[in-house]
């Protein structure tokens, strides 16, 4: 989306990459428009008004969303959003088929004061989760990190590379 | 341009630490009801404090108009508008009203004071053209050239304060009255600034114009008494 702020997308195929861009390329007209960035709560708030407007015309995207982002006064943040535009701040979050085995896993394993490593174990072991149990093959999952200095894409998360899945 | 010459004086000051409005009030007449505090000075939102000089009106749709610009921004993004958006959204309505035919332009000056998160504390004058400009201290108005070049004189670059500020919008004021005093219900201040994280605005209640005029003409006294004892000597 921006330099602090990342969109993660599911839905209908069309609708994800189309409603996407459209928040993205105007996130980005907002920014030279005015000279700064949209914050990511504003970003959120931005991309939810969005989705109720067209929620409530003939031609709704039907996308689930997280939004993630760093800002300078309110630390990281990430925004849950369905496609019937409802909006949470969370801790952590999951959309998808799979999203509903790993929701309990992050439950299980999320602390306020984690590390970008610790983290970055659990996701592992929920991609594993997902290797395991869902009957759809998803192989590859990608990992991006947000902090003050921007955003930093980590190792993607594989079949091979996750060890608790052999 | 010209009902805004003979408006009542509007003025504000950037400080450090806030800043402040004060206006002239032009109808002053006992027999008017005082139902409301305050004529020329609006509240736009949590952040934003404007007063207007020119046609009331016009004036009257314009603050409408910034309101709804206002909560339009806070429905869209959830938190209020920057300052300078708000401004420059203000300043294309006036604007379109001076190329469109068949319209007037809005006979209206305004100052608007506010905070936000990206540039701090702001003051902001737009005319009817459509133009806009930020500024440290500025003047719109009757007399407004003098006043502002008063302003210039003793507005002290980086080290103002509030209380500072206070007593100079009296002084600068009082100068450009047609009328040799200036009394607390011609005037109407109010005062932008942060407490704990949240914008505070405030318009000063009569009392303590009272005691600012108090201070302004008791050291006004004084300096006329100097220049007097000088003159003898």
């Amino acid at each position: 989306m921006s330099d602090h702020v990342v969109m993660g997308v599911v839905g209908a195929p069309g609708d994800t990459v189309q409603f996407a861009e459209y928040i993205a390329k105007n996130i980005q007209l907002y920014k030279m428009r005015n000279g700064y960035h949209l914050s990511p709560s504003s970003a959120a708030h931005y991309t939810r008004h969005n989705l109720a407007e067209y929620l409530r015309s003939p031609n709704a995207y039907n996308v689930n969303l997280l939004m993630a982002g760093y800002d300078k006064e309110a630390g990281g943040e990430l925004f849950y959003m369905d496609y019937l535009a409802s909006m949470h701040k969370v801790k952590y979050g999951t959309h998808g088929y799979g999203g509903l085995l790993i929701l309990g896993i992050f439950d299980q394993h999320y602390r306020p004061d984690m590390t970008v490593e610790e983290a970055y174990e659990v996701v592992k072991m929920a991609v594993a989760e997902v290797h395991k149990r869902l009957i759809i093959n998803l192989p590859v999952f990608s990992v991006q990190v947000i902090t003050a200095d921007g955003v930093k894409e980590l190792k993607h998360i594989t079949v091979d590379s996750n060890a608790i899945s052999k | 341009m010209e009902a805004i010459s003979h408006a009542g004086t509007c003025l504000g000051i950037l400080a450090n630490d806030g800043i402040l409005l004060a206006a002239e009030k032009r109808n002053v007449n006992k027999l008017l009801d005082e139902s409301s505090l305050s004529e020329k000075i609006y509240k736009l939102n949590e952040d934003m404090v404007c007063s207007v000089a020119g046609i009331t009106s016009d004036a009257n749709v314009l603050t409408n108009e910034l309101r709804v610009i206002a909560q339009r921004y806070l429905l869209q993004y959830g938190e209020a508008i920057p300052c300078e958006q708000l401004v420059s959204w203000l300043c294309d309505i006036k604007q379109a009203y001076t190329q469109y035919g068949g319209k007037r332009p809005f006979g209206v000056s305004i100052l608007y004071m506010g905070w936000d998160k990206h540039y701090g504390y702001q003051l902001y004058q737009s005319d009817p053209s459509g133009n806009y400009s930020g500024w440290k201290a500025t003047c719109i108005g009757h007399n407004s050239a003098a006043a502002v070049s008063s302003l210039k004189s003793d507005y002290k670059e980086g080290e103002m304060l509030l209380k500072d500020a206070l007593p100079l919008a009296v002084k600068v004021l009082s100068k450009t009255l047609d009328t040799a005093k200036l009394t607390s219900d011609k005037v109407e201040m109010a005062t932008l600034t942060r407490e704990n994280g949240k914008t505070v605005t405030r318009i000063l209640p009569v009392s303590e114009i009272e005691t600012l005029i108090a201070a302004y003409e008791k050291s006004e006294a004084e300096a006329q008494a100097l220049k007097k004892e000088k003159q003898k000597s």
